[in-house]
Formats: C-alpha cells, structure tokens, sequence
C-alpha cells in the first residue's frame, strides 16, 4: 500500500513537472521587444525569423544582408524550403516573423489559420527547362522531355513549383511522367546538376542563380506558367515591429530592384 | 554476527523481522533517484505514441488507408526493408565473422569504417551513395557503359540506401555475439571430423542464432524507417520508390489528417513485428 502511495507521488511529480515546463512560454526570439506604437516608428531591433520559399534564397539573402547592414543590431535568419511545408509548419505553431511563400494557395493556407492577415505580392516567377551543363541528351524544347528514356525531375505536385510545372504541361498538352519528386526546387535543381536527370522544371530565377552549373532552356510565352509571390508578417510574430519593418523593406523600391536584377518578374 | 548464532533471548525476534521486512522491501523497491529518471524516460518515449494514438482520425481511418498511394508505399517499405535485411544477412554475417575471427592487421580500422554509416547523417549518406553509385559516380559511372543500368531513382536504388545504413546494425551484434562464443564446441566439432564450412554451418550459426535474429530485426526496423538516404538517393516517386516514411513527409505537406493515419499503420506494422519476436528470440545471453 505504501508503495503504492509512494508511486501515485512520483507520477504526479513527473506530471507536474512536465505540465509546468510546456506551460512556460517558448523563447520570443528578440532580445528587446519593440512596444507596438502608434504615430513614432518602433525601434527595430532584434531576431527576425523568416521563413521563405526555396526560389528566393539567393535574392533574400541578399535583402537580408543589406537590412542588418542599414540596421545594426538586428539579425534576419532565414528558413528555406518548399512554400507548402513552410506553410504546414506555421500553422503548426513554428516561431516565424515573416512568410514569403511561392504561391498564392499556400499563403491563403495560413490566412485561413489566422497567422496573417493581408499579404502583398512582391513578385511573380516563370518556369524553365534546367538541364546538366554538358546537356548529354541534347535536350533541346519542352516536347523532349515527353519521349521516353528520358529522365526528368519534377517538384512534388503540392510544392508551387511542381503544381506551375503541371500547369505548363497542361498548356503544351504533353504527359511528363518523372522519375523523381522532390521535396522542393533547389532539390530538383541538384538532381540536375549532379546529371542524375536528364533534365527539370525549375523557375527561371534558380537557372540564373545556378549559374555554369546547369544551361537553362526557354519554356515560349504562350504555353509557360507563372506564380505570384506574397509576403505578410505573421500575426504570432514574436518581433513584430521589426518583422514590418523586414516586410516593408522588401516591398521597397530597394527590394523589388534585387528581386528583379535576380531574374523575378514585377508582381 | 551470523544467521546461525542463537539470538539472545527476548531481544532478536523484532528486530529479525524488521531487518527481514527491509531486506525484502530493498530488493523489491526501485531507490528513487534511479526510479523519477526512468520514469521521466519512459514518460518520454510513450507520450509521443500516445500522442499518435490520441488524435488519429479513427473515424476517416479505412478511407484514408484504401488510397492505392498507401498501399502502395506500404507494400513498397515491406519489400525493400525485407530486401535489405537479406542483403545484411548474406554480406553482413561473414563480414561481422571476418571482424571478429581474422588476426590480420588493420581489422580495428576496418571495423570503424564500416561501422560509419552507423553515426552518419542518413542524407551524408544519401549524397554519398550518390557520388559512388550515381549515373555520374565512380562506380555508377561504369555501371551505366557496361550494362545501361542506373541504380538511382529505381527500387533497387531504395534497397542499396536501406541497406547501406541497416547493415552495420546487424554487423556490430553479430560480430560481438561471434566474439563471446564458446570456441571450445567449434574445437570439438573440428576434432570431430567436420569440415570448416561444416561447423560454421551446424555448430556457430546455430551457437549465435538468438544474437543474428535481434541483429536482423533491428536491421529490418532500421530499413523501414530510412528516409533521408532513400530520398536523395533514389528520390521519390509513388509505386516506385515512395516508402512510407517518404509518403508520410509528403502527406505532412498537403493533408496532415492523412499523414497521422499513414503513421499509425508503420506505427502497427512496427509493434506487430517487434512483439511477436521478442517473446520467442529476444532474450538475452541464453545458452544453446
């Protein structure tokens, strides 16, 4: 009977104690917190999370640079990878500032959860044939990726690169099947240049980005896709002022002229 | 004083029994700074099944699992984490024999290099069986003139990752339980008339059987659960090379409800496995 007691104790111990390290709250992130003010601009200050779509790694990076350099004292940290798991993990509670997503329908995911409110299209990207530098089955138009032997990667349909690539095949009326899909579109565009497929469907700005490790093929106007980018600050965002403040800036005349010396289209 | 003295009369029989009640209570009880750790520990790793179980969508269950996408990333992980292990058993067993028996210079080194993959980041992995056996790697490369035949992004290619991470789990059990074998029956089977091959079929597979059945099951446990060398290296692509673990991260993506019934299923398949060998081959140190 007493050890019985003595077990009930130590279970409701461990309960306890379990209960009150998830109660207390999850580090904010920012060192100072920026009190939310009405007519003055809030110190900016602090670490901004930012979590960004695979496509816009070069050009964020660099945005991200040049804020911290026009704002010493704050930190910009990025997460990138596909729109649709980056949406899935705000939703699921990940302590992000920012979100800048490679489609509309993922943005939408995380309005309809109440994590932002209003976003604002700051670019919009078209699709393009990437295939290794030596080119060894002479890739030459969209058509050939349709014959068979030929090995293409494809983001996965729920990633926006992979749904626009669909998008473009429905316009071209051709059957792609691929031989992989990836989880995003710096995957795919690896798969490439290793020379592990004979060729894939990336954005235009991540064949500029890859540089003489991949040549880029012209998908024509009048069959290719194109995705809208948009950016909101998060509602939960544990640094919001200075969360605007990144958001703003990347909407700037100063951010839109990186975006599109990158290869990004205006919105 | 000793149990056989006689006790003093009057005195002794209290505090006989009180000694005797404490004596049987300390090799009952768990002294607790041992026991609130464990308890921690347990809670640790049963919270999270728990977890699993608690919001699993029982209700939409069987149409979820009718998906032919479901059935077919399940019945893809059972064959290729199946594969696997017998691809362990055939190369593992006489390498973990060689590791164990050989006297040849250089063994401890080899031992730590193929014991790798085990500390290895599963996608270093992946990447390097990429550069090795890629369209473009060293050995790949060759593969593709002689034969045409490329590994990535091909059934075989999930086997060769599955294999690479899972083998050197059924190595380092097997090696040690080679290692603690009584050579002393190998030496009379020897006496005995039996040929090399002859005793180490009939008398030291035999000897370590119970070892290389928990070092099979944790291969096959291993091989199931890859995900990150099966991606990079043979990608991923429904009815070819989507495992489970894969169909799940996708399904994470799009329809979580989803992903939590595809858990559970591996989740099952696990348990099922692992309990229905442990009564009969888990134990440990028995003798033959």
């Amino acid at each position: 009977m007493r050890r019985i007691t003595a077990t009930l104790t130590a279970v409701i111990a461990a309960g306890l104690l379990l209960g009150g390290c998830a109660s207390s709250s999850v580090a904010d992130g920012s060192s100072t917190h920026s009190p939310a003010s009405g007519s003055s601009p809030a110190p900016v200050s602090g670490t901004v999370n930012v979590f960004a779509a695979a496509s816009l790694k070069e050009a964020f990076t660099k945005l991200g640079h040049q804020f911290e350099i026009a704002h010493p004292g704050v930190k910009i940290v990025f997460n990138f990878g596909p729109s649709s798991g980056l949406a899935a993990q705000i939703t699921q509670g990940a302590p992000a500032d920012v979100f800048a997503s490679a489609s509309t329908k993922n943005m939408n995911q995380v309005v309809k959860a109440a994590d932002a409110t209003s976003p604002t299209n700051f670019a919009s990207n078209v699709m393009e044939i990437a295939v290794p530098a030596k080119n060894p089955t002479a890739i030459t138009a969209l058509s050939d990726l349709a014959k068979a032997g030929v090995k293409v990667a494809l983001c996965q349909p729920v990633v926006p690169c992979g749904a626009t690539a669909a998008k473009v095949f429905t316009n071209a009326k051709l059957t792609v099947t691929p031989v992989t899909q990836e989880i995003d579109v710096k995957a795919v565009l690896t798969k490439v240049s290793l020379g592990e497929v004979d060729a894939g469907i990336v954005y235009l700005t991540d064949v500029r980005a890859a540089g003489a490790k991949v040549k880029g093929i012209e998908i024509p106007a009048d069959v290719n896709a194109s995705t809208k980018y948009p950016i909101a600050t998060l509602t939960k965002a544990p640094n919001r002022a200075t969360a605007q403040a990144f958001t703003d800036y990347v909407l700037s005349a100063e951010g839109t002229s990186v975006l599109v010396a990158d290869g990004f289209a205006k919105p | 004083m000793t149990s056989s003295d006689p006790p003093p009369a009057g005195q002794v029989p209290a505090q006989r029994t009180r000694q005797g009640a404490r004596a049987v209570q300390a090799r009952g009880a768990i002294p607790w700074p041992l026991g609130i750790p464990a308890l921690l520990a347990a809670l640790f790793l049963l919270v999270p099944l728990a977890g699993l179980l608690v919001r699993a969508p029982w209700r939409g269950l069987p149409h979820l699992l009718a998906d032919s996408q479901v059935l077919d990333a399940l019945r893809l992980s059972l064959v290729c984490a199946s594969a696997a292990t017998a691809a362990s058993l055939v190369f593992g067993v006489p390498l973990a024999w060689v590791l164990a028996r050989s006297q040849a210079r250089g063994i401890s080194v080899l031992r730590a290099l193929v014991t790798l993959p085990l500390v290895l980041p599963p996608v270093v992995g992946g990447v390097a069986l990429l550069l090795a056996f890629g369209r473009q790697g060293i050995l790949g490369r060759l593969l593709d003139e002689w034969t045409g035949v490329t590994l990535p992004f091909t059934t075989a290619g999930v086997i060769i990752a599955e294999t690479f991470v899972a083998m050197p789990f059924l190595v380092i059990t097997v090696e040690g339980a080679f290692r603690a074998a009584d050579r002393g029956y190998e030496e009379a089977a020897a006496t005995l008339g039996a040929s090399r091959l002859t005793v180490f079929r009939t008398v030291t597979i035999p000897l370590i059987a119970p070892s290389l059945l928990a070092g099979a099951v944790l291969c096959w446990a291993r091989a199931l659960g890859e995900f990150g060398a099966t991606i990079t290296f043979a990608g991923n692509f429904p009815g070819r090379t989507q495992t489970m673990p894969l169909a799940v991260y996708v399904a994470l993506e799009s329809d979580p409800e989803a992903a939590v019934a595809l858990s559970l299923v591996l989740l099952v398949v696990s348990i099922a496995v692992l309990a229905g060998l442990r009564d009969r081959w888990l134990s440990t140190g028995t003798t033959p």
